[in-house]
């Protein structure tokens, strides 16, 4: 869960939110390429949530399994529910969704990693 | 169409316009979390602290109650996210100071512990903004009341 993924995973959300956020302020609705992004961004989250579903049925498992599978289930629905939303809101706001979204990824992946880090031996 | 009566939506509601969605949203995301971790809490581990767990529970469905509230608008509507945006803003700054002075009553974080701080203090901005929307949207008067007293 701490892997080089995990990093990429919050360092793409961070970067992408920074430019929805400009995008909102500078009063333009979502592009074909914000979503696409944004989808780009969730397929990594996915990957990421995956790896983890795997990690379960291994050595290490977090000792709070049932949070942590909470966690994981809201971490892979959050980008394709902000597109489904952005997608209803064709204005600036649309972009304020996404960037939103892509601010709460990296407290999703850190909380993640919090989680996984007390593990059961 | 004369036979049904248009069913529409009160125009305050956030529902209608795109900041109120992102509103919504937000609030969404806090009712989920809240709740959440309020069930996980008192399903795994009620005993250990019952008063952090329950003020969870609260805030869980306080959230519920605000989103709920501010997506059907109108006079309940408005009503519904008043009481609970009220009860949000009281219950974290409450909480929040309690959770500062007497950490013993608290071991185990909820929403509104140290003013959200575990949640990037934003359920200490949130009440700010929901109450900012009931306020901007409140209804204007339609009676002889044209000078502002």
């Amino acid at each position: 869960m701490n892997g080089p993924l995990s990093v990429a995973t919050i360092v793409v959300a961070l970067v992408l939110a920074a430019w929805l956020l400009l995008r909102a302020a500078l009063n333009r609705a979502p592009s074909r390429f914000d979503l696409l992004a944004t989808a780009v961004l969730g397929a990594l989250v996915a990957v990421l949530v995956l790896v983890a579903v795997v990690g379960l049925f291994g050595d290490h498992r977090p000792s709070d399994t049932p949070t942590f599978g909470g966690y994981l289930i809201t971490t892979i629905a959050f980008a394709p529910t902000a597109i489904y939303l952005a997608r209803m809101e064709p204005t600036r706001w649309g972009n304020l969704i996404l960037g939103v979204a892509c601010l709460v990824l990296p407290v999703l992946v850190l909380r993640l990693q919090q989680i996984a880090s007390v593990t059961v031996a | 169409m004369p036979d049904s009566p248009a069913r529409t939506r009160p125009v305050d509601a956030a529902l209608h316009t795109g900041l109120g969605r992102v509103l919504l949203f937000i609030y969404g995301v806090f009712a989920l979390s809240a709740s959440a971790r309020a069930l996980v809490q008192i399903l795994s581990k009620f005993d250990e602290a019952p008063l952090a767990y329950l003020l969870s529970a609260l805030a869980g469905v306080v959230y519920i109650a605000a989103t709920v509230g501010l997506a059907i608008g109108g006079e309940r509507g408005r009503r519904i996210a008043l009481v609970s945006c009220s009860i949000e803003l009281i219950g974290v700054l409450v909480v929040g100071t309690l959770s500062v002075a007497d950490a013993v009553a608290f071991p185990d974080d909820t929403v509104w512990s140290r003013f959200g701080s575990g949640y990037g203090y934003v359920p200490l901005v949130l009440p700010f903004f929901g109450l900012g929307w009931i306020w901007k949207h409140r209804p204007t008067q339609p009676e002889t009341r044209d000078d502002n007293a």
